[in-house]
């Protein structure tokens, strides 16, 4: 497994002298290298990460007693709609691009992404957009505080930050939108001879369907924040009610965009998990072509769920119907994938190495948050839970236990290949136990705050939710700990971790895993020869 | 794959990203055109011919309550209030009410009402002859003006809705306010 047709087409490229471009400037900003920019892609959503990270402190600070201690409300509001904006657009989005980067022309054969010179614009936009948006929070009157949803006519009544907002995101929409491109066109395009479309690994595929996402709704909201804009400063009536507009289209156009963004954000953390569970438990993917199909799924039904965020708006009851069915039709496509992960397990001779931990752990806390969801899509129970901190902590479970959990897995499960060195697999379970501890305590209490209703975005509340903020506040605080955990078992790795083989992983399999640790500068220059036994999910009738 | 299919490629796609773009836009008349015919909301508030009023069949054996509500946006500096709180009429009858509404602040101001209906789907059953809501409305600083309603119930109103609430919201029309007073502005040299 360890020597093939693969690494020997590339016998020449040691990282002794495998072509780096020289220098800082023409090795990272001129770049058009997928490593490279994959490697920018995955530093900068740390960064983000960071940031918004420090902004829930604030929040969690602030909510630690009843009352007002820290920080006045208007900054409290700037710090929720900041922290959702810099964590979705900034965190997420751009580390599954990084891991898209990285991975997909390595797991399918090809020598880069099909558009370089796209590849490294798309990326070099987003430390723009983000100085842009953060700009925002120096500016005189502050960042947006209407809420990251943008809602009219509240996110309106800001100052020159909306304008400001806007830009950004209009930025950030053409920064995914040229990602999406490149990866549909690398995934349609550039797979190496035999690397059929049901023989390609499970991330491929998800990535595959989340560039689709992309293409369809990130357009949306550019339209969606455009006709803000327009509403603002020249005049136009697209949802001010005083001009014969309406307030609620804006909720309607937005959530188009935005349930297909949930799954933007989730679809390629499934593709991450049906990687590591095969790997660790030594067992094919159970139910290959099912987990395709599910997600197609998935993406499919996105399209039509959207009003279930807006079930309070006086929707007439067919509608109300509508939406509450096909939203639940969601759980059974996700119950597959879920069931097929678990079968994966079944029987398997697993081991339990970081990366696996944060992979089991994601099936368990994720379908914590799928269930949650389900609650929040029965239309008479939503009219209690709507904007209390109970949809904070669902959408906490599926984002930070689900989505932020298979980023970190990821990392952890590709690092040795990236670098060619092992992180240390003490520290790497330290890292996961703790998160585990503390993440709960942050957002599990949340359920029950919200149950008893306190809503969402006030910086006060009732002296009745203090015990349970205060424990949550606590969890808060020791999940402000793992960036910087995570930042030095992968710095200490980097410097003096072992030494790791070409498959790094005992049960690897996939094409990633026939290239040198770490892979050089350049892969597949000439396309490898596919032997079923490199497949990553082996015959596709699994 | 050589380079220039991707680049064909890439332009595709591209089309298509901007069909969405153009797509976020369609969604307003779309969905307009959802909620009258798929859900049966009317959005449409123009007037109902007076004479079809009058020819309308009264249904004496039934009285359904019409619930009046008014209010005005925090920003807007007007009191707005219904005469009338509540009123028992029978489907098919002409009916009047009456809102008053002063401009309490120091300048002229424009301002739209917005009609709602509630339970919005029998809102298709609920006409309006006339209204103060089909035009703009001016008060000047401090002035007070007493404002009708016409309105004929439909008698296919479904059978099990007996209670209708008829809601208006005063918005500010900044765009009208603003252009009466630059017209103001412009008067007061010449006179």
């Amino acid at each position: 497994m360890a020597t093939h047709a693969a690494t020997d087409h590339h016998a020449d490229h040691h990282d002794d002298h495998d072509h780096k471009p020289a220098g800082f400037w023409d090795r990272w900003v001129f770049t058009t290298n997928h490593k490279d920019i994959g490697t920018l892609y995955l530093v900068f959503a740390f960064v983000m990460f960071c940031i918004g990270g420090a902004m829930s402190g604030v929040i969690r600070a602030e909510l630690m007693s009843p009352g007002l201690q820290f920080v006045e409300p208007y900054f409290f509001n700037q710090m929720t709609t900041v922290h959702a904006l810099v964590m979705i657009f900034g965190g997420v989005m751009p580390a599954f691009v990084g891991l898209g980067n990285w991975m997909i022309p390595l797991q399918i054969g090809a020598p880069d992404m099909a558009l370089p010179r796209m590849n490294n614009w798309s990326f070099w936009i987003m430390p723009f957009a983000f100085t842009v948006l953060l700009l925002t929070l120096f500016l005189p009157g502050g960042a947006p505080a209407g809420g990251w949803t943008l809602y009219p006519p509240l996110s309106l009544q800001g100052g020159s930050a909306v304008a400001f907002a806007i830009f950004a995101i209009h930025m950030m929409g053409i920064s995914s939108i040229m990602g999406a491109i490149n990866i549909i066109a690398t995934i349609l395009n550039m797979r190496a001879p035999g690397m059929d479309l049901l023989k390609m690994p499970l991330f491929v595929w998800t990535w595959l369907i989340t560039a689709f996402l992309l293409i369809a709704v990130m357009p949306v909201l550019a339209g969606a924040v455009t006709m803000l804009l327009t509403d603002k400063f020249f005049g136009t009536s697209f949802f001010n009610a005083a001009g014969g507009g309406d307030p609620v289209m804006f909720q309607h156009i937005f959530w188009f965009f935005g349930h297909p963004e949930v799954y933007i954000m989730i679809l390629p953390a499934f593709g991450v998990v049906s990687e590591i569970i095969p790997t660790f438990a030594r067992k094919p993917l159970f139910g290959y072509q099912a987990m395709v199909y599910a997600t197609a799924s998935i993406a499919f039904l996105s399209f039509i769920v959207w009003a279930h965020h807006m079930f309070t708006v006086g929707m007439p009851l067919g509608g109300e119907l509508f939406f509450m069915y096909a939203t639940m039709m969601i759980a059974v496509p996700t119950g597959v994938k879920v069931f097929n992960w678990v079968s994966t397990m079944w029987k398997g001779s697993m081991t339990f190495e970081t990366p696996m931990l944060w992979a089991i752990g994601f099936v368990i806390l994720f379908t914590i948050g799928g269930f949650s969801g389900l609650m929040l899509a029965i239309v008479p129970a939503d009219f209690q839970y709507h904007d209390t901190y109970f949809v904070v902590a669902h959408f906490h479970y599926v984002l930070v236990t689900g989505a932020l959990f298979s980023i970190i897995a990821a990392v952890y499960y590709w690092f040795p290949k990236w670098t060619g060195r092992h992180y240390s697999e003490k520290w790497g379970k330290f890292h996961f136990w703790w998160t585990i501890v503390f993440v709960n305590l942050l957002f599990f209490p949340q359920h029950f705050l919200g149950l008893a209703g306190m809503p969402r975005r006030i910086p006060d509340y009732n002296v009745a939710f203090a015990d349970w903020n205060l424990i949550s506040s606590i969890g808060a605080f020791g999940m402000l700990c793992t960036p910087v955990f995570m930042f030095l078992i992968l710095w200490h790795a980097k410097k003096h971790g072992p030494k790791a083989t070409t498959q790094v992983w005992e049960g690897a399999h996939g094409l990633e895993w026939t290239v040198p640790s770490p892979a050089p500068h350049h892969t597949f220059t000439t396309p490898p020869v596919i032997r079923a036994s490199d497949l990553a999910h082996g015959d596709p009738t699994h | 794959m050589s380079s220039a299919d991707n680049r064909r490629f890439q332009k595709k796609v591209w089309w298509i990203a901007a069909g969405f773009f153009g797509f976020g836009f369609a969604l307003i008349p779309l969905y307009n055109i959802a909620c009258e015919h798929v859900l049966g909301i009317k959005l449409e508030q123009g007037a109902m011919d007076a004479q079809a009023a009058a020819a309308t069949t009264v249904d004496e054996s039934r009285l359904v309550t019409v619930q009046f509500v008014a209010t005005t946006k925090s920003k807007l500096p007007w009191q707005f209030s219904a005469e009338t709180v509540t009123m028992k009429v029978h489907p098919g009858a002409l009916n009047e009410a009456w809102f008053d509404a002063t401009n309490v602040s120091e300048r002229d101001i424009v301002g739209n009402a917005i009609p709602s209906v509630a339970p919005n789907e029998a809102s298709l059953y609920f006409n309006k002859t006339e209204c103060f809501c089909f035009t703009e409305q001016l008060l000047k600083a401090g002035e007070t003006r007493r404002m009708p309603v016409r309105f004929v119930v439909d008698p296919r109103l479904p059978k099990e809705t007996n209670t209708l609430t008829l809601s208006y919201t005063f918005l500010e029309n900044t765009v009208a306010t603003k252009r009466l007073a630059e017209s103001n502005q412009a008067a007061a040299p010449a006179s």
